[in-house]
């Protein structure tokens, strides 16, 4: 009896779960989202254009009306790279827009246009969302629609929520934060500043630029969380001071860097110029622990190291108190070194 | 307490067992209808292969009696005869009807059977963005079984304009999918949730990660094929259209005219330099993209309404539109080359070789385009110049024909016609018309011509654009077999100003004129509803609307005529009663 009785709430509780989630999932089994939700999100996402067109940069993407004034949060890109930036909403009106804030290490710019009563994303009803939600992208990628033309939309599934630093070097952009990684092929040429939704149409996330991964070649289909956005872009929007880049905690506060180690690297030509050894100083800390000229760094730390600017970024990264590994190929033999701790001696540089 | 507590866990569990039980069987009831849908869809979808099993790319059926349709870049690949898989893993002859090179469609037609499994066609109008749709296909050759390739998506977006990509497909008005096109779907439908044809697939946007799905996939609407179908059934090279007018932005943002030529249908009935123009064919235009996007859709030679607004006085107009291409140039474009693989993957098709038939010995007479082709395709092939498939040409004449034949047998009889009635503008007539002359009595005064001289100079009465000779070709198509003809050919469907729907229309040439018939069938009978009368290219034809088909002294006659001359009324004849005389 009582074995039942455990039974039974076992199966309870289960069931509760099961139902919870399904309620709260109800459109992973194919329900569609509004007409009503899609056309009310789609009048919330304009199109940009600004400068490229040249060597594969495309001259648009895609930005977020965030007020009634007509404030737009957009990527910062080579897009807004000129003074002559125009803005497309949804009705078809252009509209030039003035570029009134960036951040560099969020890559976000905020824009603005001159305009009223504009529909917007109240920034108040972001929402978060777990792993398997189901989510739509809205963004004007290829530039396919113009003029009223009203933006694509794209449907996927949460995959995960990581770290984009889990792996420096790895992806070309100085962003350092969480990301939604979505199942769907979302991060196309103009889908950057785009808007990552749930299925009520709630702002989830803005679709960054185009990143792919430099070991596998993979490209990452993924959106920074609105949440992490938000203070700096509250702060743009009220004008006051930015809260701290959450991601220079990470950084050490005395870092390491080639003068230190007296290594001096090939010049950086390339956009991935192999990390080669060009010459050491003489009785520097590199040349005592055994580097050489010629000599190609594989790793730094523990960290895979492709490029001379991977090498810099790496460094960065380490704390000059502690010592430096590095490894490296001569010939075809790879070797490792250890570069003792530098910060002391800093003052004599 | 105990057993409160266990009673109340008991009536939760059972609540919540049941709340979950009702969550859950909608969710299987959609996951069972979702494979219904698609396991039934699948059937009609086919793995479209050159003769010998090269190429690639996929198609559907969309009749029983094996009418595909697939992209023009596969085809083309293909060449004439082609080799279809099916999902229940037969391999089929096909051979090809008809192409629109712009549009990149095929109609293809599977040979050996009367009961293809086959798709219903959709709306694509009624699509909207959000809408679940599958694609399916073979995408990278993939299926060695012919079972083709299922994926789900949504629309992304509607009325779609794509430029040429280098080449002469266009696509405009199309659907926008993230469902996975891949190369191999081509030619593929799209289908709604319902597994009704609403698109054929054909283009992505490609650019750095190489020619695989990235989200982004676009779909021939298949309102825009129905449009083309009939040309397509014809055997033709469908061409699409302008309206030999280009339009632009003005400074207040109204779509208005900007170049326009003199020559053309549209500039003859009054469009001109800086109207602005409110409506195509019934949709209102709110920018140059909407103009090109509906343009696109119609084919070249239809006639369809257009409102401009000059002074802020609305004008309605019916325009014939003109070809996007000279004549003879699509087939230029399109004959040379006849092999070349667009559409295959960089990898070798994992199908199974196909073993080589033997060489079958060559009759003598067999042209070079049909060498090699197997005994059931050559049986539906015929080479002409101007056509894909002359055959097909013949098939869809015969048909048109016969239904005409079997609806108005007793006026087929070689004896003159005598028509008598009353005119609104001119009072009352006596029309005549037999197989050398066309005559009419008016109050007005009579006019006569001559319909085995030439055509193109006799246009009385006057200013009726050639209302005798029109008449009495009229007379001739029920009277003169199709090979007695300079040549009659089935020139696809058409709309007619006014009504809805389409019709068959017949082109017939004889003393340098051309007419055209548009015959409309409804309950199996058949009836010509209108003709133009064309005496040269850039004139205005005359054009006879028949209607109120009857019983007129035992004869199925039309009981009213309206004769239009460049959208002006000329007369109305009212019919009282016709005669078929003794000859």
């Amino acid at each position: 009896m009582v074995r039942t009785g455990t039974g039974t709430r076992h199966t309870a509780r289960m069931s509760v779960l099961l139902a919870c989630w399904l309620l709260g999932n109800p459109t992973a089994w194919g329900d569609v989202p509004s007409p009503d939700v899609l056309r009310q999100v789609q009048s919330k996402v304009v199109k940009i254009y600004g400068a490229g067109g040249i060597r594969g940069l495309e001259p648009y993407q895609t930005g977020l009306l965030i007020s009634a004034e007509g404030h737009i949060l957009t990527v910062w890109s080579t897009v807004l790279d000129t003074v002559e930036i125009t803005v497309v909403l949804d009705d078809g009106s252009r509209h030039s827009a003035t570029l009134q804030d960036t951040d560099v290490s969020l890559e976000m710019a905020l824009l603005k246009i001159d305009a009223s009563d504009v529909p917007y994303f109240d920034l108040v009803e972001v929402a978060e969302v777990e792993t398997g939600t189901w989510v739509l992208a809205f963004s004007n990628l290829f530039g396919v629609a113009a003029g009223d033309e009203p933006v694509s939309v794209q449907h996927g599934c949460v995959s995960a929520r990581i770290d984009l630093d889990a792996r420096r070097g790895v992806f070309s952009t100085p962003y350092r934060g969480p990301v939604y990684v979505v199942d769907a092929i979302v991060n196309n040429p103009g889908a950057a500043g785009g808007a990552l939704t749930d299925y009520q149409g709630r702002l989830v996330g803005l679709l960054g630029k185009e990143l792919r991964d430099a070991r596998t070649s993979l490209w990452l289909n993924y959106a920074i969380p609105l949440t992490t956005l938000q203070p700096t872009l509250q702060a743009m929007l009220e004008g006051s001071a930015r809260p701290d880049n959450p991601f220079d905690q990470l950084r050490p506060a005395e870092p390491w860097d080639l003068p230190q180690t007296g290594i001096l690297l090939v010049p950086d030509v390339l956009d991935k110029t192999p990390p080669f050894v060009d010459a050491v100083a003489p009785e520097s800390p590199g040349r005592t622990a055994g580097l050489l000229p010629d000599d190609l760094i594989v790793y730094v730390g523990e960290e895979l190291v492709t490029s001379c600017q991977a090498v810099r970024e790496s460094l960065a990264m380490l704390d000059a108190r502690q010592p430096l590994r590095m490894t490296v190929m001569r010939g075809d033999e790879l070797r490792q070194y250890e570069i003792p701790p530098q910060a002391e001696n800093r003052t004599r540089e | 307490m105990k057993i409160l507590l266990s009673l109340l866990v008991t009536c939760c569990t059972t609540a919540t067992v049941s709340m979950a039980a009702d969550v859950l069987s909608p969710v299987k009831e959609a996951e069972a209808e979702r494979v219904a849908v698609a396991t039934r869809a699948s059937q009609s979808v086919l793995a479209v292969f050159g003769p010998r099993g090269e190429g690639g790319g996929s198609g559907v059926v969309i009749s029983p009696d094996g009418y595909a349709l697939s992209n023009f870049h596969v085809t083309q690949a293909c060449g004439n005869a082609m080799k279809c898989g099916m999902a229940d893993g037969e391999l089929y002859d096909a051979v090809i009807v008809g192409i629109d090179p712009t549009g990149d469609v095929a109609l293809l037609k599977l040979l050996g059977r009367d009961d293809f499994p086959h798709a219903p066609l959709g709306d694509s109008d009624q699509v909207s963005v959000g809408d679940w749709a599958y694609v399916m296909g073979n995408p990278f050759l993939l299926a060695s079984d012919f079972t083709p390739t299922v994926t789900y998506g949504i629309i992304s977006g509607t009325h779609r304009y794509q430029y040429p990509a280098g080449t002469i497909l266009e696509y405009t008005d199309c659907l926008q999918t993230d469902a996975a096109i891949n190369p191999g779907n081509s030619g593929g439908p799209l289908f709604d949730s319902q597994g009704r044809v609403i698109g054929i697939n054909g283009r992505g946007s490609f650019e750095k990660r190489g020619r695989v799905n990235v989200g982004i996939g676009y779909a021939i609407s298949i309102n825009q094929i129905k449009n083309f179908l009939g040309t397509l059934r014809g055997g033709r090279i469908a061409d699409h259209a302008t309206l030999g007018a280009r339009v632009a932005h003005d400074y207040q943002g109204r779509v208005v005219v900007s170049d326009i030529l003199t020559h053309v249908d549209a500039y003859r009935r009054g469009l001109r330099y800086d109207d602005e123009i409110v409506s195509l064919a019934g949709r209102t235009i709110g920018s140059v993209n909407e103009f090109k996007n509906l343009l696109g859709i119609f084919p070249k030679g239809w006639r369809i309404p257009l409102t401009y607004r000059r002074d802020r006085r609305e004008q309605t107009i019916h325009v014939r539109l003109l070809g996007l291409h000279r004549a003879g140039e699509l087939e230029e474009m399109v004959t040379p080359q006849q092999r070349q693989q667009p559409d295959r993957p960089s990898e070798p098709p994992e199908t199974p070789e196909q073993p080589q038939s033997p060489e079958q010995p060559e009759a003598t007479e067999v042209s070079p385009v049909m060498r090699g082709m197997p005994e059931i395709v050559r049986e539906h092939f015929a080479s002409a110049p101007g056509f894909v498939n002359f055959y097909f040409n013949q098939v869809e004449r015969d048909r048109v024909f016969s239904l005409l034949r079997e609806s108005g047998a007793p006026l087929m009889s070689p004896g003159a016609w005598e028509v008598r009635g009353q005119a609104d503008e001119r009072g009352a007539f006596r029309l005549l018309l037999s197989d050398q002359f066309a005559e009419i009595e008016l109050a007005t005064g009579m006019a006569r011509i001559d319909l085995q001289g030439d055509l193109m100079t006799q246009l009385d009465p006057p200013r009726s654009g050639g209302l005798l000779a029109c008449l009495g070709l009229w007379r001739l198509l029920h009277t003169l077999p199709p090979e007695n003809w300079g040549t009659l050919e089935y020139a696809g469907t058409a709309p007619l100003p006014f009504r809805s729907g389409l019709w068959d229309v017949l082109i017939a040439s004889r003393g340098g004129a051309e007419i055209r018939s548009f015959v409309g069938t409804e309950a199996g009978t058949a009836t010509i509803d209108a003709l133009e009368f064309s005496p040269e290219l850039h004139v205005d034809p005359c054009e006879v609307y028949l209607r109120d088909y009857d019983l007129i002294d035992g004869l199925w006659f039309p009981r009213e005529m309206e004769i239009r001359v460049g959208d002006e009324v000329y007369d109305v004849l009212r019919i009282e009663s016709v005669q078929v005389l003794q000859p």
